[in-house]
């Protein structure tokens, strides 16, 4: 193989490798997130001299999970590059979570010689066919000329329409072959045309059901937060007088602290939230999939007396979980723009008063106390201590619930969780790409002792490059959520979920040269905390926490929102 | 109900198991598919039959839609279109039925392509209904080996309700 062919540029013909590099400064891309092997060594090579800033992650899935956490903080596709076989397949993780979440990911792989593919050679994985139902799309490369147009409609596949991820094979015959680069200036993609603006009548039809409400609720989900139109929403829901409860993709697309917001509906959503998708008149989805973390998977008993008014980009949502009566298929930013133009007012007064009375009369809560640290205690200090301007990423279990609950978010883009797969692991190394995007805010990874296990080793990441990530692990010495269930579904039968043997995590982040400190009580928690807002590099806490605390609410899987479980509290 | 869904996509490879594979994620089922080339170059028809609700066929053609390399999804009613599907079967046969046999396909305008010494190969085109009927009629000389295509269709350029499409 003629795998190290150096850089004699002939003339204007560049290699695959060179002109994959100059596509993506033609795309603007800061960071390039990943991790060598055989395959792509021609394109570590061109790196070798280019401008774009690669960090080695020490674990693809942690490479990508920091794509995917640049990506939810920015607005701007992730890139990650990974070599054939192995390290192709340790992105699926990755590429699934950031599917679910409908986040832009441009993700890269090296693949063996085309003469090579279809033998089972060294370090080969069929990662397009792999990875077909968990991309928006996918290319196998077979000629260095169609790179361009390829890496330019990826770009614009991935951040466009309903984002997702798009992954580029390319086999090491096409990263070596040269040709000449020029980088289209359009995309023209026949089956692919997102339809942006609502239609007119739809609109009309919106206005109307508006007017005739008199317990209206709006459903608000990722797609706020996606499209940009986190003021558009607050627009809409003040000036029609209509409340407001976001999914947990939704936090952030309107103010947590708003008069109007009645937090998170669902599995461990508010009363407020939960009753007001019992009882309204009217329900405007938008940007939400009604998923059955919302719904409960029990359609008989959502909503059943509201007309469900449904605004997505992605037609495909419309009618999947619910029936809708207005389907309203465009841009959430631009269906909320037309639809602000001549809004009426909802009689809602005595629903917003009723509304109001439950927010007073069910607010959320936990037993204090005096000699051990409540997780609930520990997320609430860090909001007021950090005052909503945080990005906080979280990890999958009970902490991810609590940072959903006790955490006011007031902006778009400052929860970054996995909401659709639901990832352990995910937390930390997203964090670590959400700091590279803004390195000048204050970004915690709050997570469990169970999940951030699964994605330590990127520690590495933070020490070498100083990237001062405050890490919170919420250690409650086993996997919480699932130990929850254990309690209350199988009679305390708790089958696998002690995490007896892990490390003394202050010790762990110290042999990676990160700052670690431990917090058993409130005050020992408030001065580490305090501590770790000053340190200027990454930092690792060990918050000891009440293992036997459970998430409440809770609606159990397959009951409807009006059994909800409220605790012992 | 059954239909037929015309999917006219890229001629790229793996295209197909673009289509199958949603198929088999969404839970949607296949009775049959075919796909060859198309009026355009470049451009391939899968023609799909399969069962479903309203609310089934819609979410079928939607995420049909969201694959990038598929242009255009149409649901053909089947009263709105031929749809057509190729059979050949092999039959025993003797010198002494083989006139008899003859007999049992002309009416079908199915023909004989290949005789062997105990066997003959009979082609026959027509809906689904058809070819169900000539198979049960063979079935008592031994069928030995059968192949079906699948169907594939298109609307007809009059739309309008007939049974008029019932003989090839
Ligand atoms: C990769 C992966 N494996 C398994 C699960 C199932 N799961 C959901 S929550 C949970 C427990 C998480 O424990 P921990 O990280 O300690 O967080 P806690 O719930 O205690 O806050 C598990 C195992 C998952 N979500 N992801």
């Amino acid at each position: 193989m003629t795998t190290d062919q150096k850089h004699a540029s002939t003339d204007r013909e560049l290699t695959g490798s060179e002109i994959l590099l100059r596509c993506l400064i033609e795309e603007n891309v800061e960071f390039i997130f990943g991790y060598p092997g055989g395959a792509v060594l021609p394109i570590y090579d061109s790196l070798y001299y280019g401008s774009i800033k690669h960090i080695l992650y020490r674990h693809e899935q942690g490479a990508i999970h920091a794509a995917d956490g640049y990506a939810r903080a920015t607005g701007k596709p992730g890139v990650v590059i990974a070599t054939s076989g192995p390290g192709a397949t340790n992105l699926v993780t990755g590429i699934a979570t950031a599917q679910m979440d409908s986040i832009p990911l441009v993700c890269i792989t090296g693949n063996v010689p085309q003469q090579l593919i279809g033998t089972d050679a060294f370090q080969e994985a069929d990662i397009t066919g792999i990875t077909m139902p968990i991309t928006k799309h996918n290319y196998l490369v077979q000629d260095v000329r169609d790179l361009p147009r390829v890496v330019k409609e990826a770009f614009h596949i991935a951040s466009t329409g309903r984002p997702g991820p798009v992954l580029i094979d390319i086999p090491k015959d096409v990263s070596n072959a040269k040709a000449p680069f020029s980088y289209p200036e359009t995309v023209s993609i026949r089956g692919y045309q997102p339809t942006t603006n609502p239609h007119p009548l739809q609109i009309e039809k919106l206005h109307q059901a508006i007017a005739e409400s008199k317990r209206p609720l709006i459903l608000a989900g990722g797609g706020v937060v996606t499209s940009g139109s986190d003021q558009e929403l607050i627009a809409f829901a003040e000036r029609a007088q209509i409340p407001v409860t976001t999914t947990l993709m939704g936090l952030g697309g309107f103010p947590g602290t708003h008069p109007l917001w009645l937090g998170m509906p669902g599995m461990h959503g508010t009363v407020a939230a939960n009753r007001a998708l019992l009882e309204c008149d009217l329900l405007i989805g938008i940007g939400a999939r009604f998923d059955d973390r919302v719904t409960m998977g029990r359609i008989d008993k959502f909503a059943t007396g509201a007309k469900i008014v449904h605004i997505d980009i992605d037609p495909a949502e419309i009618g999947k979980n619910v029936d809708t009566y207005i389907p309203i298929v465009g841009d959430v930013k631009r269906v909320l723009e037309v639809a602000l133009q001549d809004l009426p007012v909802c009689q809602s007064e005595t629903w917003l008063e009723k509304l109001e009375q439950l927010k007073q009369q069910y607010p959320l809560t936990y037993k204090q106390s005096d000699n051990t640290l409540k997780p609930q205690w520990v997320i609430q200090h860090l909001y007021e201590t950090t005052g909503g301007d945080a990005i906080v990423t979280t990890d999958v279990g009970q902490h991810q619930m609590w940072v959903a609950q006790y955490f006011r978010f007031s902006r778009p883009r400052s929860l970054i969780s996995s909401g659709g797969l639901g990832t352990m692991g995910f937390g930390f190394p997203a964090a670590i790409g959400a700091q590279l995007a803004y390195p000048d805010r204050t970004v915690i990874s709050v997570t469990g002792d169970g999940g951030f296990q699964m994605t330590a080793q990127e520690l590495a990441v933070v020490a070498l490059a100083n990237i001062p990530v405050k890490v919170a692990i919420i250690n409650n010495q086993c996997l919480g959520m699932v130990r929850q269930w254990q309690e209350v579904f199988y009679q305390r039968r708790y089958s696998e979920v002690d995490l007896s043997g892990s490390p003394d995590f202050v010790k762990l982040a110290e042999a990676y040269g990160v700052k670690g400190m431990r917090a058993r009580t409130q005050e020992e928690a408030r001065q580490v905390w305090r501590e770790a807002l000053d340190h200027p590099g990454p930092v690792v806490i060990d918050f000891q926490v009440d293992p036997e605390e459970n998430v409440y609410p809770m609606v159990a899987p397959g009951a409807g929102l009006d059994e909800m479980m409220l605790g012992d509290e | 109900m059954r239909h037929i869904i015309s999917i006219l996509v890229n001629n790229q490879p793996r295209v197909l198991a673009r289509v199958a594979s949603l198929f088999g994620r969404r839970n949607f089922n296949i009775e049959s598919i075919s796909v060859g080339e198309s009026e355009e170059p470049g451009l391939s028809r899968i023609v799909i039959v399969t069962h479903g609700d309203a609310r089934t066929m819609e979410q079928v053609s939607k995420h049909l839609h969201k694959l990038i390399d598929v242009i255009k999804v149409q649901d053909l009613s089947i009263q709105q279109s031929v749809a057509r599907e190729l059979l050949l079967v092999k039959v025993g046969a003797t010198s002494s039925n083989r006139a008899e046999i003859q007999g049992i396909i002309e009416p079908f305008r199915a023909s004989v392509v290949d005789v062997g010494t105990n066997s003959l190969m009979i082609q026959a085109t027509g809906d689904r209904e058809k070819l169900d009927a000539l198979i049960e009629l063979l079935r008592p000389y031994g069928i030995k080996e059968l192949a079906r295509t699948g169907i594939t269709a298109l609307p007809r350029s009059m739309q309008i309700q007939t049974k008029a499409h019932l003989h090839a």
